[in-house]
C-alpha cells in the first residue's frame, strides 16, 4: 500500500492560545514494500508525522493518500477502520495500551475489532506471540503481571496480530535490553522481507537506521530536512552532527581514523565487515 | 481531540486579571457566587452580565477559545432553558399549540437561570484560566488559615487541590494517547451504536486508571524522598502581595452588591 503526503501541515490545538505548529511543508512518498527510517531530534515532529499514516491525525493543510483513500484537511472523514486495519502502529511505550484480563484477550482485541472470528483471532494471537519471542504459557496470564519488557512484546504482538500491510513503529525498542532490541528489530526486518510489509521506523539508533532501511528521512523542526539512502545520508556526517544527530559507530570509527592517522577513505562503510575490508585496502595502499 | 477542553487550564498571558492576587480572585469567585442570587430582574442581570464581560475583557482570554471550551456546557444550559419553558406554568400564557403552552413566567425563569449559570461558569473558569495552579493553592491556604483553629487540615487540603490541578492536563494528555492507541486497534469512540460506544470506554479507562495509580505512587515516593513532612514550619518562596488593583476589585464588588440590592424587585 502506498502512502503519500502532500504539503502536509499540522497544528496542535488550532485556534486556541496554545496553537503549536508541529509539521509544515511535509512531502513524503512511502512505496509499497519499502523500509523507511525516520530520524530526528526530540520534538522534531516524528510522532506527529506517524499519526498521519493511519489518519489518527488529519492534516490542517495539505493531503494524505493512504492506498486509495485520500484524507484532506477540512473534510469530515467517515469509516476509517479500513485504513486502521491496513496500517498498524506500534506507539512509543505501547505497553500503556494493555487493558484486558488475559494476554490472549488483549492480543485478540485488534483482530476482532476488524472483524476476525474468535477462532481466527486466537490462532493469530498464538502466531504473533511466537513472533515476538514469547512462550505460549503466558496467554492465560494477566498482562499486568508481566515485566515491562514482556508487556512491550505483548503489546507489539497485539499490533502484529492485526496482520497489517504497513507497519509503523515509533521507537519500538526504547528501554529494552540490548539482546531484546536485536531480537525485536530482526523480527520486524524478517516480516518485512518475507511478507513484503512496508515498514516505517522512527528511531534514535543510527545503527538500526543504517542496517535496515532502504530510505532515511531526517526530520528537523517539523519538516523534512533531507531524504536519501543510508549511504547518501551518512556520507555527510558533519551535517548530521550539526543537527544534534549521530552517525553509526562504523562511520564514527572511520572519521576518527581519518583524523588521527591522516588517511582518507573513499567511501563510507555501514557494516563492520565492509569497514574491515575498506580499512585493509586503504592501509594496504599506504604500505606500498 | 481534547484540545478544546478548558477545565482547569491556565492560559499564560499578560493581563490585569492575571496580575491580581490569587486571594482577591478567590474571594471574587466566592462572593460572586453569593451575590448573583440577588439578581432577579432584567436590570440586575444586565448589571451582573456587564461586570462579567468587563472581567473577561480585562483578562485578555480570546473569546473564541472560551466559547469553544464551554460548548459542551452550552448544551446543558440550553437544556435547562427548554425544561423551564416547557414545565413552568406561571404568569401570562404567551403561546399555545396543542399541548405546548409557553408562559411568560417560564420564559423569564428559563432565561434567568440560564444566564445565572453562564455567568457563574464564566467567572469560575476565569479563576483557573488566569491564575496558575500554584498561586491558587497558595491563596487558598492563606485564606483558609484562620480555620486551622477548628482542626481543618488546611495544608493538606490545599496540597490535594494543587496536585489535582497539576495533573488535569497530564491526565488529558494520557487520555488522548491511549485513545489513539486503541483507535489504531480498531476502536471507534466517536460513531457507531451507543452500546458499542459504551463498551469502547473500557479499553480507555483501564489503562488510564492503571497509569494514574502508578503516577500517584511515584509522586508519593518522590515527595518522601525529598523530605516532605507536611506543612508544619514550612516557609514559602513565593510571597503573595495585595495591591491597589485587588482593593479596587473588592470595592467594585461592594458597589455591584449595593446596586443589586437597590435595583432588585
Ligand atoms: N498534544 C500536543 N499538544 C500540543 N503540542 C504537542 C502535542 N504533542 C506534541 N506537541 C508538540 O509538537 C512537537 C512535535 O512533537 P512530536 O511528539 O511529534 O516529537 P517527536 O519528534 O516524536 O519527539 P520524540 O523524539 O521526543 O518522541 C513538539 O514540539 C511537541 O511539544
Ligand atoms: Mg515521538
Amino acid at each position: 500500500m502506498r502512502i503519500t503526503l502532500q504539503d502536509v501541515e499540522y497544528r496542535y490545538q488550532i485556534n486556541t492560545p496554545f496553537e503549536h505548529l508541529a509539521l509544515h511543508d511535509v512531502n513524503i512518498d512511502i512505496e509499497p514494500g519499502s523500509y523507511t527510517a525516520i530520524i530526528g531530534h526530540t520534538g522534531s515532529g516524528k510522532s506527529t508525522l506517524l499519526q498521519h499514516f493511519n489518519a489518527l491525525l488529519k492534516p490542517t493543510k495539505g493531503s494524505v493518500t493512504i492506498g486509495d483513500r485520500r484524507i484532506e484537511s477540512g473534510r469530515k472523514e467517515k469509516e476509517l477502520r479500513g485504513i486502521r486495519s491496513n496500517v498498524g502502529i506500534v506507539f512509543q511505550f505501547p505497553e500503556h495500551q494493555l487493558f484486558e484480563e488475559t494476554v490472549e484477550k488483549d492480543i485478540c482485541f485488534g483482530p476482532m475489532n476488524f472483524g476476525a472470528s474468535e477462532k481466527d483471532a486466537k490462532d493469530r494471537a498464538r502466531k504473533a506471540l511466537k513472533q515476538v519471542g514469547m512462550a505460549e504459557e503466558i496467554l492465560e496470564k494477566s498482562p499486568f503481571d508481566l515485566s515491562g519488557g514482556q508487556m512491550r512484546r505483548v503489546a507489539i504482538a497485539g499490533v502484529l496480530a492485526m496482520e497489517p500491510d504497513v507497519l509503523v513503529l515509533d521507537e519500538p525498542t526504547a528501554g529494552l535490553d540490548p539482546r531484546g532490541r536485536m531480537e525485536i528489530m530482526d523480527m520486524f526486518y524478517q516480516l518485512h522481507k518475507e511478507r513484503g510489509i512496508s515498514t516505517i521506523l522512527v528511531t534514535h539508533s543510527m545503527e538500526d537506521a543504517a542496517r535496515y532501511a532502504d530510505e532515511i528521512i531526517i526530520m528537523h523542526r517539523g519538516t523534512v530536512f533531507k531524504k536519501g539512502t543510508p549511504l547518501d545520508i551518512f556520507s555527510q556526517p558533519e551535517q548530521l552532527l550539526e543537527l544534534g544527530l549521530d552517525v553509526p559507530d562504523t562511520v564514527r570509527f572511520q572519521l576518527k581514523l581519518q583524523k588521527e592517522l591522516g588517511i582518507r577513505f573513499e567511501r563510507i562503510c555501514l557494516s563492520v565487515d565492509d569497514l574491515v575490508s575498506e580499512v585493509k585496502t586503504v592501509m594496504g595502499r599506504g604500505n606500498q | 481531540m481534547l484540545d478544546k477542553m478548558i477545565l482547569g487550564r491556565y492560559v499564560p498571558v499578560d493581563s490585569t486579571v492575571h496580575k491580581l492576587d490569587p486571594r482577591s480572585k478567590l474571594l471574587l469567585v466566592f462572593l460572586f457566587v453569593c451575590i448573583i442570587f440577588l439578581a432577579n430582574n432584567l436590570v440586575t442581570y444586565g448589571l451582573v452580565g456587564l461586570f462579567t464581560l468587563l472581567l473577561l475583557m480585562l483578562s485578555k482570554i480570546p473569546i473564541r477559545f472560551l466559547y469553544n471550551g464551554l460548548k459542551p456546557i452550552l448544551f446543558l444550559i440550553v437544556f435547562t432553558f427548554i425544561l423551564h419553558i416547557l414545565f413552568t406554568k406561571e404568569g401570562e400564557l404567551l403561546y399555545k399549540l396543542g399541548w405546548l403552552e409557553i408562559y411568560d413566567g417560564g420564559l423569564r425563569q428559563g432565561l434567568f437561570i440560564s444566564l445565572r449559570f453562564t455567568f457563574l461558569i464564566l467567572v469560575t473558569s476565569l479563576l483557573t484560566l488566569t491564575t496558575n495552579p500554584i498561586s491558587i493553592t497558595d491563596g487558598m491556604e492563606t485564606l483558609l488559615h484562620p480555620f486551622k483553629k477548628w482542626k481543618l487540615p488546611v495544608h493538606e487540603l490545599s496540597l490535594m487541590m494543587s496536585i489535582a490541578l497539576r495533573f488535569i492536563p497530564t491526565l488529558m494528555e494520557e487520555t488522548d494517547k491511549i485513545m489513539k492507541a486503541q483507535m489504531a486497534r480498531g476502536v471507534d469512540f466517536t460513531s457507531g451504536p451507543l452500546k458499542e460506544r459504551i463498551k469502547a470506554i473500557i479499553p480507555l479507562l483501564v489503562p488510564l486508571f492503571v497509569s494514574a495509580f502508578k503516577r500517584a505512587e511515584e509522586l508519593a515516593i518522590a515527595m518522601e524522598a525529598r523530605g516532605y513532612r507536611g506543612g508544619e514550619g514550612r516557609t514559602k518562596y513565593r510571597q503573595l502581595k495585595w495591591q491597589t488593583a485587588d482593593t479596587l476589585l473588592m470595592l467594585s464588588l461592594v458597589v455591584l452588591t449595593i446596586f443589586l440590592v437597590l435595583l432588585r424587585s
